[in-house]
């Protein structure tokens, strides 16, 4: 059967993208991509601690759903066959996974909710989520024209409706020109529908002021973590001190390293700087690398720009840095630049890492291996519940490009709704367009009342004695340090907790409020830290502020 | 994943659709047909087949709630909206859900199984909404599936089989475990075959999950009860893990053909089968009446799982975020249509209820087994369900000589010939896996009846092509 070709995915996949490496290792240079001067590296490394403290946040679960189920069939079972699936047997790289945003805090909130409205008492009304990046779920209101169009495509009866503006009609139509039978109800292409992927070219160049941008190079996905997923599976692979290494920021978006510790691959952790607004030093990530090929294979750096859950913006001379450094290195880079529009301080702008590659010198720009994702949750869109997403992947390997097509399709397709909503982020409202002016009243809206929050956060936070933020440049979320005391800390180990999740969940417990602790994300040993997102509306926002201002200081009161 | 062999098929197929568009204005191109029919997907809505309106009005509706205060749509259909919005954390279905998926949602669908499976319980805390049935089968694959074992984690996968899951399983580092459907049989699932499968797997990798599809796809074959069960026995006497692939539950047609869940005949085989035997079941928008495969959505229940194990499957599903909103409430609209004497009702019994949705699939099948059975080098055994029609081609030495001369597999050549000759794309069968020298071809009956019959007078034209021209 078609087994043969199957089993080319997985291992073939792995070794195209490890040939590179051994030709090296045999010194040969010339089958490397045209214009790659290979560049030489040691090859060994050192291992890095693959996390926090395994099995943590698991062990402190709510019975909610984890510890589940009550099957009413075991009931009247005799256990007289030991399960096929048990934490003996199961795929051991799982067992690792840890996903902070949604992890026990966030199960103990959901508890909280339901407890509320069964009329249980509690020193607070509500429970407010600024634990994830949820904006709708805050209260911002989607743009009007997104969802015009993506109404007329769900429902194209109502084509002939004249309340809705006739370019949201001709938007509509074009989007459903490109669906298999005329509907989102098909399944489109695995790597995306060719017209969107189109639309997310034209925008990229215009975004990098005239860089050229090929559609073939654009893949469309559900939501940039199955991008970033998808990449990481390509790139993982070897035994030993051979394994892949992938080096991310400390602290990090937990995604990435649920993904490595699934995958099992070597998480090298590469710290950012607290003291410098958590910029990045490329000393450090020179540390990092070289500590780490003492025992695994660095092969990929991810970079998350702006920050999450650190909200710094990169200078364009540190993304050119750190490219010399990836292509010194022999790095795939992996930018996740889901909130480019995000950028709120003075004197900070986005700079893709595509753009600043090719304006780089050619050793550069035609060798470095890139992917770049962009998605439709965050910066003025926020529309999370539709999973839509793209990346962009520069200079890789052709035969790599087929494996991911194939890996892609495991999938089918990412979700059409998602990616018509794609579509119309990269190409909204023109001037003269009906829809124009509404659009941009918007968006502007939103972006200002962001930057507005960023800044109310840091001013606030910077108040509390023990408390102390970084600007929030970007992104969405503030994650300022704080002071917990010895008392506490030592509270917190007795109950098998990390100080700062004890100290969340002591928020939760008395205020309702729902963050996530700084350990979920990592952070310096002895350093403690919470990430909360500026999302709520500046009113609420304020009122939060303040209910974690006075649960602090009675914190600190409590335990010194 | 269809790759190789359809890739040049659909890349020719656009290569002639882009000829069609323009000869309506050179008119150079001499074809038999004027437009390509594109019947090598599972996916109603490619094929012609329209979306139910209550469906779309409700999403609609929810993705731009002004219309629920507007007079176009249904009073039932704005009310659901409303209904559906206030499960939307900010009323938005821009928000994520919870990691399983909206709670409500989630017991709309426990309600479903429970009714389906005449009144055995369905535990909501069991069931996991994700981006599609496939995208479930990965994470619990994932799950299964110990990428540092030796031997190598096994999975008995039917033969012929969809390519997806297959992919997905060696992706996983784990290894395929082909057991053969018999085609004499009508596609039958043999537990002899079953038992010999395992068998070649000794020494080879650890097979730790059997892998069923039921209704089948390609075959269309319908597990009776018996069967079922013997497989369900089969499964707990060789300590194997159930993954039970029933996205074709609605699509159940063939004379004296039921479809019987996994989960209800375990549940009715009582001690000690049903407190033990460890089962997923997968479902799906994509396939039914509904064919809302473009919005991604799809369900598992989860049966018997040792409960340590659900709280490392709860964090896989969490690192997923949450799966597409509009396709969740897709799920609950399945699960929960409209009912007598609501305002969609009447239209929605119309065209959309399964009665007549399986009415229309039968005859659509009826008519081509009719086709089929009379021509000379097809044939197919009467199934009784699924999406498709597997055919088998009964080819001349001289067409497979010629084949070979092209570097093509038999069958890619017929769908090629097909394809140029017919103007209907179709799949290969060793896009599948087939025995060895037979040959097959693929393509999806749910489709318009007017292309229906266009197809067929295609198949009818190729054979006759095939036996003159090669």
């Amino acid at each position: 059967m078609s087994a043969t070709r199957m089993q080319m995915l997985s291992s073939r996949s792995v070794r195209l993208l490890s040939r590179g490496r051994n030709e090296m290792l045999a010194g040969r240079s010339g089958a490397q991509r045209p214009g790659g001067d290979p560049r030489t590296r040691s090859l060994t490394c050192p291992p890095l601690s693959s996390s926090s403290s395994p099995g943590r946040a698991l062990s402190s679960l709510s019975a909610t759903r984890r510890g589940l189920p009550k099957e009413k069939m075991s009931e009247n079972g005799i256990m007289s066959r030991a399960k096929v699936l048990t934490i003996d047997t199961m795929n051991p790289t799982v067992k690792k996974v840890e996903y902070a945003v949604r992890g026990p805090i966030v199960q103990r909130a959901v508890e909280l909710e339901r407890e509320l409205s069964e009329g249980m008492k509690k020193p607070f009304a509500e429970v407010i989520r600024a634990n994830i990046g949820d904006a709708h779920a805050m209260g911002q209101q989607p743009i009007t024209f997104f969802r015009q169009v993506l109404a007329l495509c769900s429902y194209p009866e109502l084509l002939s409706d004249s309340t809705f503006p006739e370019d949201t009609k001709s938007r509509a139509c074009r989007i459903l020109q490109s669906c298999g039978g005329n509907s989102m109800g098909s399944y489109s292409a695995s790597q995306g529908i060719d017209s969107v992927r189109q639309d997310v070219a034209s925008y990229i160049v215009r975004r990098d002021g005239g860089v050229p941008c090929d559609p073939n190079n654009i893949y469309l996905t559900t939501g940039a973590s199955d991008g970033i997923m998808t990449m990481l599976k390509l790139l993982v692979c070897g035994e030993g001190t051979t394994r892949t290494g992938v080096m991310i920021p400390i602290p990090q978006y937990p995604l990435y390293s649920a993904a490595l510790a699934e995958l099992g691959a070597v998480q090298i952790n590469y710290f950012l700087n607290e003291e410098k607004c958590w910029s990045l030093d490329i000393t450090e990530l020179q540390r990092a690398v070289n500590e780490a090929r003492q025992h695994c294979n660095p092969r990929a750096l991810c970079i998350i720009n702006p920050g999450n859950p650190t909200g710094q913006v990169q200078s364009r001379q540190c993304i050119e840095d750190v490219i010399r450094f990836a292509a010194k290195e022999r790095l795939f880079l992996m930018a996740d630049e889901v909130y480019q529009d995000n950028v709120y301080a003075e004197g900070c702008q986005f700079h893709s890492f595509k753009k600043v590659l090719f304006e780089m010198e050619p050793e550069y720009a035609e060798t470095v291996e890139l992917a770049s994702f962009h998605s439709t949750s965050k910066c003025y869109m926020g529309e999370c519940g539709f999973r839509g997403g793209y990346m962009e992947i520069i200079n890789m390997d052709d035969e790599v490009k087929d494996q991911l097509t194939k890996l892609l399709s495991v999938r089918l397709c990412p979700p059409v709704p998602g990616q018509a909503l794609m579509d119309l982020v990269v190409n909204p409202p023109q001037p003269g367009e009906p829809s124009y002016d509404t659009f941009i009243k918007e968006r502007t809206a939103t972006l200002s009342a962001l930057a507005e929050k960023a800044k109310l956060t840091e001013q606030v936070l910077n108040t509390v004695q023990g408390i102390s933020c970084n600007p929030v440049q970007g992104a969405m979320y503030s994650f300022p340090r704080i002071t917990i005391p010895e008392k506490a800390i030592k509270e917190a180990t007795e109950k098998g907790q990390q100080p700062d999740m004890f100290y969340c969940m002591k928020m939760l417990e008395e205020t309702g409020i729902c963050l996530v602790p700084g350990s979920g994300f990592g952070q310096k040993d002895g350093t403690y830290h919470f990430r909360m997102t500026i999302l709520p509306p500046t009113d609420k926002l304020k009122i939060l502020l303040n209910k974690v201002k006075e649960f602090h200081q009675r914190f600190i009161q409590q335990y010194s | 994943m269809k790759q190789l062999e359809y890739g040049a098929l659909a890349s020719r197929a656009n290569q002639i659709k882009e000829e069609l568009r323009k000869s309506v204005i050179q008119s150079g191109v001499r074809r038999h047909y004027k437009e390509v029919i594109d019947v090598s997907w599972g996916d109603s809505h490619r094929a012609g087949v329209k979306p139910l309106t209550f469906v779309r009005q409700v999403l609609a509706a929810c993705v731009y709630p002004p219309l629920i205060n507007s007079n176009n749509l249904p009073l039932d259909v704005r009310q659901r909206a409303q209904k559906q919005l206030g499960t939307c954390a900010g009323g938005s279905v821009g928000s994520y859900t919870e990691t399983a998926g909206v709670s409500e949602i989630i017991h709309s669908i426990s309600e479903f199984i429970k009714r389906r499976d005449g009144g055995i319980p369905s535990q909501p805390e069991n069931i996991y909404i994700s981006a599609g049935s496939q995208w479930s089968i990965g994470n619990i694959l994932h799950v299964l599936v110990n990428s540092e074992a030796s031997p190598k984690t096994g999975v008995l996968i039917p033969v012929p089989c969809h390519i997806t899951t297959a992919v997905s399983i060696t992706g996983l580092g784990a290894v395929t475990v082909p057991y053969y459907l018999s085609e004499e049989q009508a596609w039958a699932l043999q537990v002899e075959e079953l038992q010999r499968a395992l068998e070649s797997a000794k020494g080879v990798c650890n097979p730790v999950a059997l892998y069923v599809i039921n209704p089948g796809n390609p075959t269309g074959y319908v597990q009776s009860r018996k069967s079922v069960q013997e497989v369900i026995r089969f499964a707990s006497e060789k300590g194997l893990f159930l993954l039970v692939d029933e996205v074709y539950q609605d699509s159940v047609y063939g004379e004296n053909s039921e479809f019987v869940s996994y989960k209800r005949a375990l549940s009715e085989m009582g001690p000690p089968f049903s407190g033990t035997v460890e089962l997923a079941s997968f479902h799906s928008v994509s396939k039914g009446f509904l064919g809302e495969c473009g919005l991604r959505s799809g369900y598992v229940e989860l049966v018997n799982l040792d409960p340590a194990v659900m709280n490392y499957i709860q964090t896989l599903f969490s690192k997923d975020s949450s799966s597409p909103v509009l396709g969740q409430i897709a799920l609950d609209l399945m699960t929960d249509p409209p009912k007598p004497g609501d305002p969609s009702y009447p239209l929605y019994n119309q065209v959309g209820t399964l009665e007549l949705y399986l009415l229309r699939t039968s005859q659509h099948y009826v008519a081509i087994h009719k086709v089929v059975e009379n021509l000379p080098g097809l044939s197919c055994p009467p199934i009784g369900g699924g999406f498709y029609a597997f055919v088998r081609l009964h080819l001349t030495p001289k067409s497979i000589q010629k084949s070979k001369e092209l570097g093509l597999q038999p069958d890619t050549f017929y769908c090629m010939k097909l394809l140029e000759e017919g103007g209907v794309l179709t799949t290969p069968g060793c896009e599948y896996g087939q025995k060895e020298g037979t040959y097959h071809i693929r393509y999806n009956t749910q489709i318009e009846y007017s292309d229906l019959r266009k197809m067929l007078l295609s198949i009818h034209l190729t054979v006759a092509v095939m036996d003159t021209r090669v």
